[in-house]
């Protein structure tokens, strides 16, 4: 085991990436000369020069576009959209093309396209810099989504993404770029089915994925203080879901919080309560709870935005409900 | 000095030009502080653009800018109180302290943002002016960009409609050499954007930036062919950033001494020096200038310090309109 911040943890899988396939190149806003917004690909120009480190114009379609393309045409892209946000520029590719490709022409066509993007709140960056739309692209049929949380999974999900012969999303917490952690070397390659049991726990099940894992385990800290045995489960690929990790742990805790950084309405979050709601049903003890964000803009000012957000509070909170209800 | 500029004017253009300079040092200072947070982009180098080309337009005319907006806001006429108040993410902020350095708004003073997507104002000033043709009133929609908003889609989408349907928008961008760490020439095949106009049938024109009185002579001249109705106008000011992208930027991409070479186009220093040899202006002049605006911002922060936080029963107010007195429920 070794410490790295998540930054790291990306930036290793990149360079492993580039160096294990000359088809892998990266693309994006800002990859090369800039170093890469959240400097995950700092000093790469130099090392792998322009032709497979290449700077893009703001054309956040025509990229992603083009790594369609490029995919299609034998080559092993990897997009870095800068964020989320931005990704909203490009969902006419995403969606049109790259999610429908394979299916529609009848199985021809394959896009082994990864795309990377910085996800969420929490910097006070305001509004249009703040969404978490994870639970949106879940909602494709045709693409993979991934939600590293881990060190382990930020290395390890790129090199994994990049085996699969479909397009792959994924989307890394910009507010886990500094943060460290152990990288688990036992644990590569790192699979792209299960979910993971991130801390085991007996009276309810805290399920959650990306940024809010960290809320969720401090939460179950927290709980544990108070006698109340939180299991964290960790969704890690939101399409397709691992369901039979999520029932398996409500049938032994018989309750679930379901806990997205997304708005509540139409979350990624609702999808894994039906889920459970459809399979796990007569398990429950009590009705499954959700800890998602208010649904506003995410407002600047630091009080507004933590209030706008999931908190470890708000779930050990709503885990004392649910516990007492 | 061009004879037809009258002392006052100059002066003021001087003046203003200082404000917005000695404003952003201030919120640098602020931001190392900690009471300014998220994203801080400094329009320090640029103050030539937004000082020369906003006394070209009446209080009627509509603005757009982006989140490097601070000095459009200020020279536009919002009081330095409410947009210091709105980069704490005070209550008396010039948007209640919602939006922070990237979204000011000024409904009063039609300055519609503070759009941080790249281009995402392009299509919104093209609106805004349909509106008004279509009102019949003789009002004019300026939308300022970056050289880097050149490269979405949304320019070319929106000069062609713009030109299309005739409408009054004068397209101004802000050409800085810079996309963040992108050299114009690494994410532009034609690097003359005023060109780009031509296809799309739009009369276009490139001005030196760094010179306060050139902005202003070319932006008065395009703001007449707009307002006579004759479609849609585009300037492109040649200018340069002379701080970091933003806060978090470690410049890799450029040379200390190509900074340092444009800094010898300071737009400030250059104009103070030609109304110095023109005897418009005495150090007298200059200090009492400084001395008045180290006023107006040590106001503005004690206006911003002492402004409330926003409530938080207010967080869900105004994601739509309050209807019946009731706000509709956001849930959570
Ligand atoms: C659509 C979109 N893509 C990326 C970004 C991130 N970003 C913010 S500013 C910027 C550079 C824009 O450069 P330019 O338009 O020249 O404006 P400048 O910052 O130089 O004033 C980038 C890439 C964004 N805000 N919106
Ligand atoms: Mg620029």
């Amino acid at each position: 085991m070794t410490k790295i911040t998540y930054r790291e943890a990306v930036r290793a899988g990149l360079r492993e990436a580039l160096q294990g396939d000359p088809r892998v190149f990266l693309m994006g806003e800002d990859v090369g000369k800039y170093g890469g917004t959240y400097a995950c690909s700092k000093g790469f120009l130099e090392e792998f020069g322009p032709e497979r480190i290449r700077d893009t114009p703001l054309s956040e379609s025509t990229f992603v576009g083009a790594g369609i393309g490029a995919a299609l045409g034998g080559m092993k892209p990897i997009v870095e959209v800068m964020t989320v946000n931005f990704s909203l520029l490009a969902l006419d590719q995403i969606v049109n093309n790259a999610a429908t490709i394979r299916h529609m022409s009848g199985g021809q066509f394959s896009i082994p396209l990864v795309v990377r993007m910085a996800t969420g709140a929490g910097r006070q960056v305001a509004a249009q810099h703040s969404h978490s739309l994870e639970g949106w692209y879940a909602h494709i049929p045709g693409i993979t989504v991934l939600a590293p949380a881990t060190v382990t999974d930020a290395r390890g999900m790129l090199l994994a993404a990049l085996q699969e012969p479909d397009p792959v999303f994924i989307f890394e917490h910009a507010y886990l770029y500094p943060l460290e952690g152990e990288l688990d070397e036992s644990a590569l390659p790192v699979d792209l089915i299960h979910a993971a049991i991130r801390r085991a726990g007996s009276d309810i099940s805290l399920i959650t994925f990306g940024g809010s894992l960290w809320k969720a385990l401090e939460a179950a800290d927290q709980l544990a203080h108070e006698g109340i045995s939180a299991e964290v489960v960790d969704l890690r690929i939101l399409r397709p879901l691992d369901i039979s990790t999520v029932w398996a742990s409500v049938r032994k805790t018989h309750r679930a919080v379901v806990i997205d950084e997304g708005w509540r309405t139409g979350s990624f979050a609702a999808e894994v309560s039906a889920q459970i709601m459809e399979g796990a049903f007569f398990d429950l003890d009590s009705p499954v709870a959700r800890v998602c964000s208010v649904e506003v803009p995410i407002p600047y000012p630091k009080h507004l935005e933590d209030a706008a957000l999931p908190q470890p509070e708000k779930i050990a909170l709503t885990v004392r409900n649910v516990l007492g209800g | 000095m061009d004879a037809v500029v009258d002392r006052d004017h100059a002066l003021d253009l001087l003046r203003q030009m200082l404000r917005i300079r000695r404003f952003e040092e201030k919120c640098a200072e602020l931001y190392s502080g900690g009471k300014i947070r998220g994203f801080l982009h400094l329009y320090i180098g640029e103050e030539a653009v937004a000082v020369g080309a906003m006394p070209c337009f009446t209080s009627e005319d509509a603005i757009v800018g982006t989140y490097r907006e601070h000095g459009h806001a200020l020279i536009r006429g919002t009081p330095m109180g409410p947009l210091m108040a709105e980069l704490y993410g005070k209550a008396n902020g010039c948007a209640r302290g919602r939006g922070g350095s990237m979204h000011f708004f000024d409904a009063t003073r039609r300055f519609y943002g503070g759009l941080a997507i790249v281009g995402g104002g392009l299509p919104v000033a093209v609106g805004l002016a349909l509106a008004d043709n279509m009102q019949q009133r003789r009002r004019v929609t300026a939308c300022f960009f970056g050289d880097g908003a050149v490269a979405e889609g949304e320019f070319h989408e929106s000069l062609n409609l713009a030109a299309l349907w005739k409408l009054p928008v004068l397209f101004l961008c802000e050409n800085n050499l810079y996309a963040m760490g992108t050299a114009l020439g690494r994410h532009q095949s034609q690097t003359d954007i005023a060109r780009k106009a031509d296809a799309y049938a739009v009369p276009a024109e490139a001005v030196n930036g760094m010179d306060v009185l050139e902005v202003e002579a070319a932006t008065r001249k395009a703001v007449d062919f707009v307002r006579t109705g004759h479609g849609p106008y585009l300037l492109e000011y040649r200018t340069y950033r002379f701080r970091a992208h933003s806060m978090y930027d470690a410049e890799l991409y450029r040379t200390k001494d190509e900074v340092a070479q444009w800094k010898q186009r300071d737009p400030i220093a250059l104009f103070h020096q030609q109304l110095r040899t023109e005897g418009y202006v005495t150090d007298a002049d200059l200090d009492n200038m400084e001395t008045a605006i180290a006023a107006e911002i040590a106001e503005a922060v004690s206006f911003a310090e002492m402004s409330p936080w926003e409530p938080m029963e207010d967080l869900t107010k105004d994601v739509y309109t309050a209807k019946n007195g009731f706000h509709r429920s956001a849930q959570s």
